[in-house]
């Protein structure tokens, strides 16, 4: 390959990368650490324990993300009456 | 990675205020501060009345976010913008760059002195220790962590708002657009959230 093939191929993959980077989702919460959102202590949602709230029939494991979204998951389908007429 | 929204479906709202009253009764909302509102549109005109619940549409962009002088507001995993009212100031400048009016201000003293901003907090509380009494003083009740949604949309008794991750209740909305056979052209909701797959619904089709 030639000297002017190198260049159109070095312009064109940059021109791809620049423009493959427009399609990526930006990460939105910008810092949790310490149990902290950007400064503000705050705790997630799923580390609390579903037998501390009344009224609730929603279960899940206490620390476990994934059997918390679940669980909302299941209450948000609930919210289609076609799931429950048909 | 759930992202939490809200939509309320026109064509199903009845102006009931049912939302409205089970967001001031869930959080013990002051009074003179609504979270929470219904908008109706051409009122008392036959046929082309029409009304939304609206409240903090937790922005993925928030503009509350980009204003505040002091940084008091943050996202969190779920994608719900919440604010810290320990560093709020109540100055107001989110109220102005909201496109939903969601902030709202409790008169905090003589001459309309303004208390710290109120606004829907998608029923996940604030930055103080999930279900405790201080969290619900200053936030109200903390639905996520019970692992429940917002008490507006499981309160609506005709499912016109509904609550929760944004792909899941896309996917709701789009199954009552094509049984009703319109409603995807009004609010764009084919172009943003349409799947290849699925058949567009026919046009000019009534229900």
């Amino acid at each position: 390959m030639n000297k002017t093939g190198k260049l159109v191929l070095a312009i064109a993959a940059l021109a791809v990368a620049a423009g493959l980077s427009a399609c990526g989702e930006r990460e939105q919460v910008i810092v949790y650490k310490q149990g902290k959102y950007q400064g503000k202590p705050d705790s997630k949602p799923w580390e609390s324990d579903p037998a501390a709230s009344l009224y609730t029939s929603s279960k899940w494991t206490p620390g476990d993300k994934t059997s918390w979204e679940s669980a909302v998951r299941n209450r948000n389908l609930a919210q289609n009456e076609y799931n429950r007429v048909q | 990675m759930a992202r939490m929204k809200f939509l309320c479906d026109a064509e199903r709202c009845i102006e009931c205020n049912g939302c409205v009253t089970a967001c001031k009764n869930e959080n013990e909302v002051p009074w003179g501060v609504n979270r929470r509102r219904v908008v109706t549109i051409n009122d008392g005109v036959v046929g082309a009345e029409k009304s939304i619940s609206v409240a903090c549409m937790h922005c993925s962009d928030a503009p509350c976010m980009a204003v505040c002088p002091v940084d008091c507001f943050y996202r969190t995993d779920e994608g719900v913008v919440l604010h810290d009212k320990d560093l709020c100031i109540g100055c107001g400048y989110c109220f102005y760059a909201c496109p939903f009016g969601a902030p709202q201000f409790p008169q905090a003293g003589a001459f309309g002195l303004r208390g710290k901003m109120d606004k829907c907090t998608f029923c996940a509380g604030g930055p103080e220790k999930d279900l405790s009494k201080e969290e619900f003083a200053k936030y109200g009740s903390n639905r996520l962590a019970q692992g429940k949604l917002p008490a507006c949309a499981e309160m609506c008794s005709t499912k016109a708002l509904l609550g929760g991750d944004g792909d899941v209740i896309a996917d709701i909305y789009r199954q009552r657009v094509l049984r009703r056979g319109k409603g995807s052209e009004v609010w764009g909701w084919g172009t943003a959230y349409g799947k290849p797959d699925q058949k567009a619904a026919p046009a000019g089709a009534k229900s």
